[in-house]
């Protein structure tokens, strides 16, 4: 036995500061977790495609929604409405009526459709020319038809109407917004269904990771005896399952995050022939930052919280008797 | 540095393990238990250790009665004691420094100040050597003093042992005695449980013989054998 050793031995044992321990602590059994995922490959990455695939599914239905929404956005605002004007108001004072409603801002274009032209139409269009025939005057009154310009809001369109309908010469006014409306009801209530959706699969990666890391805690039992014989507290026994479970979540969002972009690529050639065919400008809307971030933070918050409970209910079982 | 007053532990089942035991070790102590078993030996050093609660009675280990040690701060107490067990508990996906290393990592000492102090305590156990080995690969008698090297890693003031040598022969054990007398004479008290009389006999050291969970009168009659200890 050497003496050196010895007296080294003897010597008080130098501790390094609360934070400095803090962070060595986490940063070698962060690296632990890691590296028994990695000597574990398969059933790792069967547990971070599962994640994966359950974080991707809700976060590519909401991104068909922004999408829908937006859409339905532009619709709402290119929307025309008609203005049905009193049966007795001759041509001139309609057409002049047309370019004063012309002059306003918020309106891109009037088009006057006079009842006779009207009644031209609606015989062709209707097939009921001939007993259209047979009215003794034309029912039908004077138009207008307003295109708002793209700067309104479904707000604002909805004043400008009111505003229009006020006006003395208007009977009345009919906006086709109703059906957009009824489109976003649908859409809210697809909403909520992915918000549930989404909240029940969140509730699956918990349960998922959950599981795992209860496995893990079963077969590495013994470990945890030892250490709690030699002092370990509950935290130092838990930190490196929810350093697990840190993982799978992150890992879980990153390879989300890859298949909703993957998804996004493939889809990115058919909608813009879509678009093309109906000369339109749209494109698909990409995950922003915020929203990429969100994916892999959800992903780690799962994780943790998956870990956590399981760590919680079975590591207490485990004391020394 | 140990005492016990009127110390008993009943198991649920009502079996006693201990009755009424009061028993006091100075500092620097090197006391065996002994006894048949089923005697309390084990129940003796889990009461230190605080795997068990007494049933009534107070145990007093370095001046800090165990009572008022709640549950959160077991590990903390846990952690000025050195435990060695008959079946060494390493872990064997490991290698040896890891493994002695372990209680210095739980109490948070520095990766290089541990790596020394791991080195220190395997090469007074003689095993500096194969630090770098799987426990497994070792014979029993060395597994031992890997769980030795592991016990006085963090420089505990009392060191606990239960039948060290339970599974070892003649030689071995008096190889474990050895190292344990070492420590003792740099002021580790010891509490050892073994049933090996014989040997303990011939180590002349303190001898607390438990009957049926009570203080037997230990025929302590015995002259030191010097010649052993060299």
């Amino acid at each position: 036995m050497a003496v050196t050793r010895h007296s080294e031995a003897v010597a008080p044992i130098r501790k390094s500061g609360p934070f400095s321990i803090w962070l060595t602590r986490h940063a070698s059994t962060a690296i632990g977790a890691l590296g028994r995922l990695v000597r574990q490959p398969f059933a790792s990455l069967m547990i971070i495609l599962v994640i994966a695939v359950t974080l991707a599914l809700p976060a590519s239905l909401n991104l068909v929604i922004k999408n829908a929404i937006a859409i339905s956005g532009d619709w709402e605002h290119a929307l025309d409405f008609s203005a049905f004007l009193q049966q007795d108001m001759t041509v001139n004072d309609a057409e002049g009526l047309a370019r004063l409603i012309q002059q306003r801002a918020d309106i891109e274009s009037v088009q006057f459709v006079s009842a006779d032209d009207a009644l031209q139409e609606f015989k062709a269009a209707s097939g009921f020319g001939d007993a259209l025939q047979q009215l003794p005057e034309n029912p039908l009154p004077h138009t207008l038809v307003i295109r708002p310009s793209a700067a309104n809001t479904s707000v604002s369109i909805t004043l400008l109407q009111e505003e229009l309908g006020n006006l003395p010469e208007v009977e009345f006014v009919q906006a086709d917004t109703a059906w957009v409306q009824r489109f976003h009801a649908i859409l809210d209530v697809v909403r909520q269904a992915v918000v549930i959706t989404a909240a029940l699969l969140a509730a699956a990666i918990i349960v998922i990771i959950g599981n795992t890391i209860r496995l893990d805690i079963q077969n590495r039992r013994d470990e945890i005896l030892v250490t709690k014989l030699l002092g370990a507290s509950n935290g130092f026994v838990r930190r490196p399952f929810l350093w697990s479970g840190f993982w799978f979540g992150l890992l879980g969002g990153l390879l989300a995050l890859g298949l909703v972009q993957t998804g996004l690529f493939l889809l990115k050639e058919p909608i813009a022939r879509l678009a093309g065919l109906y000369q339109s400008g749209a494109s698909m809307m990409a995950l922003d930052i915020r929203e990429s971030l969100a994916i892999i933070g959800v992903g780690v918050l799962l994780g943790l919280l998956g870990s956590w409970f399981a760590a919680a209910r079975h590591m207490r079982k485990i004391e020394p008797r | 540095m140990i005492q016990f007053e009127n110390v008993s532990k009943r198991f649920p089942g009502g079996q006693e393990a201990l009755s009424g035991l009061s028993l006091s070790v100075d500092k620097g102590d090197m006391v065996f238990v002994t006894g048949h078993s089923g005697a309390g030996k084990s129940t003796l050093l889990r009461l230190i250790a605080l795997i068990e609660r007494p049933s009534s009675g107070q145990v007093i280990i370095d001046g800090q009665n165990l009572k008022r040690v709640r549950r959160r701060k077991i590990p903390a107490y846990r952690r000025q004691i050195g435990m060695v067990f008959q079946d060494h508990k390493l872990l064997y996906d490991r290698p040896v420094s890891d493994n002695v290393a372990l209680p210095l990592i739980i109490s948070g000492v520095g990766h290089r100040e541990a790596s020394k102090k791991v080195r220190a305590a395997l090469d007074q156990v003689g095993l500096l050597h194969k630090e770098k080995q799987n426990p497994e690969t070792l014979s029993a008698g060395e597994q031992q003093r890997v769980g030795i090297a592991r016990a006085i890693v963090s420089r505990p003031k009392l060191l606990i042992a239960d039948e060290p040598t339970g599974n070892l022969d003649p030689d071995l054990s008096l190889e474990v005695m050895r190292i344990f007398r070492r420590f003792n004479e740099v002021g580790v008290t010891l509490m050892i449980a073994s049933h090996d009389i014989a040997l303990i006999d011939r180590l002349g050291c303190r001898r607390i013989e438990l009957d049926n969970g009570r203080l037997a009168q230990p025929a302590n009659d015995i002259e030191e054998d010097d010649e052993l200890w060299q």
